[in-house]
């Protein structure tokens, strides 16, 4: 009888432990379990957000596929754990995730202090607010006394708080840590005003119930770039997912999307061929397959298909691309030399 | 060889497994190792985790600049202040929302107890229904409930109800008007806590002096009178300031006034319904505690129901009834907790913010727990002192 | 006295204002003044509020429309629950596997069912359980017998709610056991150990063993090992019910004369003898209601993991309340699982006064 109990109980066990991966040496431990555990967001249109099927969907998600695909040469081989804003940074010290992709910005103090570094920015955000048109706001300056929704523990909630003290403004915070009920809250009108990154704004006005009665106010009052994280010390793990996210965009400056790149194997560019690994090097260099980038093209896209399939204008997001654009299009998606 | 054993025993010749004594001390011993291992291990790994990762550590962070804004605070604070001020005002929040609902729980729980004891089928019934109910629903879904029917249901403020002049209900909150601050008020806090003195004073006056000589002291409406009339005189000596700071809408929002937000309100009420199923229960077992032959008994003594009632069944019930009721007030100072899921600025909602600002996640999460612990502990010491004063003197 | 006197006093009925139903409402509704009153107002009450709601529930409602004919119903929109029923009850977890939850919370159902009778409280009784919960973490899991395999991570709604739930209890218990014991010994290390944590754990909300167990746990782990979210939140559920129940455990123990513990020592029983077969079966007899009541928070406080963002039962509905369709009945969603969790602690605590009734009735012989 105990046997059979000592049984039941390993086995649950079992599928609870998780292998253990060495902070360090978090490539090595990446391959051997065969997954790549992304932190994602528990629920932001657009970034990372499960759909009614529970698959996940994302531009933060499908960073997190990039990775999976440079290292395994297969972009499903990625689980998703969802984080909420308190535990995200947590989680990645701790080891529970190999990569955060959770639309977080990237701090002087966050990276000194938490322990973690930042990868390439994946979105270059701003915060913004959003207010419903009936109250005839024309400018964040007219906002004064009004009752702002806001996420707790976000950069959001302090830059918000700059912007009121340095403007002389008195408002009220309305802060509930889950983002679908705090969308809920100011829809029903129990803040004037919710602020937040300006991409998820665009998100959070897309599925409001009417969207025209919204609109977003023109001041940008900060800088966020959002940016993948890995923790502090790991330096070829920290390369890795670096890449990953510049491959995308390298890819979107050679002109090679997910439908052409078997044809760019044939061109006779030598950064084309360098890119996607005829030319070999790079992989090796990485500690990757030299068809890594290949890859990441094939499965997942270039930075310019994840970005319109994600958050771009035939999504119910609409973004412009603004500043994602590519440099060469006075954005600031920018990739070094891939040599 | 009964006088062998007794020696051997003396001298320590049995083996020391099978003296008890002695296996004891093995088995404390053995046990604090294991624990201190399993703390050495634990703490070691922590220090070493956050060396390694150059993870911030210790409390130096209570006194920087919490730069967060709070939407509701006793004390006046702003984004500029530290965060062991900001910590402070979550203290405040949760003691806030705990001392209201405990006094409206414990009136609503006695009542509905009540009548569930009632001979009213229908009452009883009702109160039945009520408790089961309420005790069988998660209190999270029932705050999520509350907040929802708050904010998808009222107005906004230009469209806010106003059911007595000066007080509107919106979606930005309950306001109502209060009086202007006069420097009469601190006099009348003081009057106030007078009276309380005086009250207690001539309470065991008269208890004394009924001892003594039989009479009885009409110590109720007197104690009324000393609490009540004691602040009004001094109100009338500064010339009965009435101003009042009546809420005015002005912009997004109401100024002046007195506001409770919806978070307040709904974490209130679901704090309160909830708790108050469980002590109507309390309620109803302390009452049936006491057997109708007392109340028969103080009857034929020729005691007023009134009397019968204050020294016969209250004293008694309220024996069974005080102890898991405390333990019902300290759980719902606990849930109140739960504040953190609909957005009303609790200990545990402010911390969860200075826990993400800073990064530094021991801290903070053992900055909760302490709050609470000292909460408890606070509590348990008052149930100590009560439960001396109580204890049956028997003869 | 002989039989027509008998017969006589038959005939004798008590006035037509004591029997019936007219008598009833006399004797309950209407006795004296202050209760009629009562009454009435009672009534007014129930007129004013529960046909209108009676018409919101059924009458006005929709049951299994698409969103847009909710926002034109006058009355409930009980097709937010008909549309999503598979993400409510089940999640995440993938969409054509879900029939293996389903089955597994049959199973689970059929277990209770059939363990209700306690005639079947034998030894046989604990392998099929064995077996049941194996089965059902097969089916959850899969990996074997060319079942799909599930990450752990990927379970939700109903079934973590019940799993949570369900090792919560089976854990808590003993441990809560040992823990009482270890408050009642004479060792005063031991004892002491066990009275601090019985005191701190139950002197802190669960929602901060939660945040520890999400945020701060894995931090006292050596490098490189993690242990799994859910787990996590199982354990400090665990912790925090042991506690609890070691309260309860106590005051049976408690309960129980000395001379029954002296009479099991003079027998020559050692310790865990003693506690086995004398002690702890009769201290845990008396205990059984406030236990059941510690289990039915104990299911209902596994709602607070959806601040530490797992999908469970609730997080899963509020997931789809922030579709933006369905937007705004939170009130029908919120009632649907609050039907649940009634369901489910209703019917464990009915059981419960069932279990106490035979137990005592037992004792009486």
């Amino acid at each position: 009888m105990k046997r059979i109990g000592l049984c039941v109980a390993a086995l649950a066990l079992s599928a609870f432990l998780a292998m253990p991966a060495v902070a360090g040496e978090t490539f090595d431990a990446v391959k051997a379990k065969g997954f790549v555990q992304v932190g994602v967001n528990q629920g932001l249109f657009g970034f990372g957000m499960a759909d009614d099927k529970g698959t996940w969907r994302g531009l933060d998600v499908d960073t997190g596929r990039a990775v999976a695909a440079a290292v395994f040469g297969d972009a499903s081989k990625v689980k998703f754990t969802p984080l909420t804003a308190v535990q995200r940074f947590t989680a990645l010290q701790s080891g529970e995730i190999d990569v955060l992709c959770r639309n977080a910005t990237r701090t002087l103090s966050r990276e000194t202090s938490l322990g973690l570094n930042f990868c390439q920015t994946n979105y270059y955000d701003g915060q913004g607010f959003l207010i419903t048109k009936k109250l005839g706001v024309n400018s964040a300056k007219e906002l004064d006394g009004a009752t702002v929704c806001v996420l707790p523990g976000t950069t959001t909630e302090l830059n918000a708080a700059d912007y009121f003290r340095s403007n002389g403004m008195k408002w009220k915070p309305v802060v509930i840590e889950s983002t679908p009920e705090l969308n809920k809250a100011f829809f029903a009108g129990r803040c004037d005003s919710l602020t937040s990154d300006i991409s998820q704004l665009a998100g959070i006005r897309a599925v409001a119930p009417n969207p025209d009665d919204y609109m977003i106010l023109p001041e940008v009052i900060s800088k966020e770039p959002l940016s993948p994280a890995v923790r502090h010390g790991d330096d070829q793990w920290m390369d890795i997912v670096d890449f990953s996210v510049l491959a995308m965009i390298n890819a979107e400056e050679l002109g090679i999307t997910s439908e052409n790149v078997d044809e760019m194997l044939k061109s006779k560019d030598p950064k084309i061929q360098r890119f996607l690994g005829v030319t070999e090097g790079n992989g090796k260099a990485l500690g990757l397959d030299e068809k890594w980038a290949y890859n990441i093209v094939k499965q997942v896209g270039n930075y310019g298909e994840v970005f319109e399939r994600n958050v771009g204008a035939d999504t119910p997001l609409g973004l412009e691309r603004g500043l994602n654009a590519l440099w060469t299009d006075g954005g600031l998606m920018y990739a070094p030399p891939f040599k | 060889m009964p006088k062998n054993d007794a020696a051997a025993l003396m001298t320590g010749t049995i083996p020391f497994w099978n003296d008890p004594d002695k296996r004891a001390i093995i088995y404390q011993i053995l046990t604090l190792a294991a624990v201190g291992a399993a703390a050495y291990y634990l703490i070691s790994n922590t220090l070493a985790n956050l060396a390694r990762q150059n993870i911030a550590t210790g409390f130096g962070f209570l006194q920087k600049e919490s730069a967060f804004e709070i939407g509701e605070s006793l004390i006046r604070y702003s984004a500029a202040d530290t965060y062991a001020r900001a910590l402070w005002v979550g203290v405040l929040n949760t003691l806030k929302v705990s001392f209201i609902g405990i006094v409206v729980t414990v009136i609503l729980g006695t009542v509905i107890g009540i009548a569930r004891l009632s001979t009213n089928w229908l009452v009883s019934k009702l109160a039945g229904i009520y408790i089961e109910v309420m005790q069988d629903i998660p209190i999270l879904l029932q705050l999520f409930f509350w907040y929802a029917i708050f904010y998808e249901n009222l107005p906004s403020p230009r469209q806010a109800m106003a059911p007595f002049p000066g007080v509107f209900l919106s979606n930005r909150g309950f306001m109502f008007p209060v009086p202007e601050s006069h420097p009469a008020h601190p006099y009348m806090l003081l009057a106030f806590a007078a009276a309380c003195v005086a009250v207690w004073a001539m309470q065991r006056w008269a208890r004394k002096r009924q001892a003594r000589t039989g009479r009885i002291f009409p110590v109720i409406r007197a104690s009324f009178c000393l609490l009540l009339g004691l602040p009004i005189l001094v109100w009338t000596l500064f010339g009965a300031p009435t101003q009042m700071d009546a809420p005015e809408l002005s912009g997004f929002n109401f100024n002046g006034g007195l506001s409770l937000s919806p978070e307040f309100g709904a974490l209130l009420l679901g704090l309160v319904l909830y708790t108050a199923a469980f002590v109507a229960e309390i309620v109803r077992a302390g009452i049936q505690s006491v057997s109708y032959g007392q109340v028969e008994a103080a009857e034929a003594l020729g005691l007023r129901p009134a009397m019968v009632l204050h020294l016969v069944i209250l004293p008694q019930a309220l024996r069974v009834i005080i102890p898991p009721l405390t333990s019902q007030m300290l759980n719902l100072t606990k849930n109140s907790s739960l504040a953190v899921a609909i957005g009303y600025p609790d200990f545990v909602s402010v911390a969860n913010t200075t826990i993400n600002q800073t990064g530094q996640a021991i801290e903070g999460v053992l900055l909760i727990m302490a709050c609470y612990l000292c909460f408890s502990l606070l509590t348990s010491l008052f149930m100590n002192w009560y439960n001396k004063k109580m204890a049956l003197v028997e003869r | 006295m002989d039989e027509r006197d008998v017969a006589d006093m038959d005939e004798i009925k008590p006035p037509k204002s004591q029997t019936g139903i007219i008598g009833w409402i006399r004797q309950n509704l209407f006795n004296g003044t202050f209760n009629s009153i009562l009454t009435v107002i009672t009534l007014f009450f129930l007129w004013k509020t529960v046909p209108p709601l009676i018409r919101w529930f059924f009458i006005d409602s929709v049951w299994t429309t698409g969103s847009e004919a909710c926002y034109t119903a006058d009355g409930a929109c009980w097709s937010v629950i008909s549309n999503n029923i598979r993400f409510i009850l089940f999640g995440l977890y993938p969409h054509d596997l879900q029939w293996r939850p389903l089955i597994a919370i049959a199973l689970l159902v059929a277990l209770l069912a059939y363990s209700r009778d306690r005639r079947r409280w034998r030894r046989s009784l604990f392998y099929i359980w064995a077996t049941g919960l194996f089965v059902m973490g097969l089916l959850m899991k899969g990996g074997l017998f060319g079942l799909e395999n599930v990450d752990t991570t990927r379970w939700s709604g109903l079934p973590l709610t019940l799993l949570l739930s369900i090792f919560g209890m089976v854990a808590a218990y003993p441990l809560g056991v040992l823990l009482a014991l270890g408050r009642r010994s004479r060792m005063p290390a031991i004892k002491s150990l066990c009275v601090v944590y019985i005191e701190m754990i139950r002197g802190v909300p669960l929602i901060s063993l939660l945040f520890m167990s999400s945020i701060m746990f894995p931090l006292f782990l050596p490098e490189g090992l993690t242990i799994n979210k859910i787990l996590r939140a199982q354990i400090a559920i665990i912790l925090f019910t042991a506690a609890y129940i070691a309260e309860v455990v106590r005051g049976g123990l408690q309960a129980i004369p000395r001379g029954q513990y002296e009479a099991a020592e003079s027998l020559g029983l050692n310790f865990p003898q003693k506690m086995r077969l004398i002690v702890l079966p009769q201290a845990l007899k008396i205990v059984i209601p406030p236990t059941v009541g510690i289990l039915v928070s104990a299911f209902k406080d596994t709602s607070l993991v959806v601040i530490i963002a797992l999908y469970d039962l609730l997080k899963t509905t509020q997931s789809v309340l922030s579709n933006p369709k369905w937007m705004g009945f939170s009130s029908e969603a919120y009632i649907f699982i609050a039907f649940i969790y009634f369901i489910c602690c209703f019917s464990m605590s009915n059981y419960s006064r069932k279990l106490e009734r035979e137990l005592g009735a037992g004792e009486r012989h």
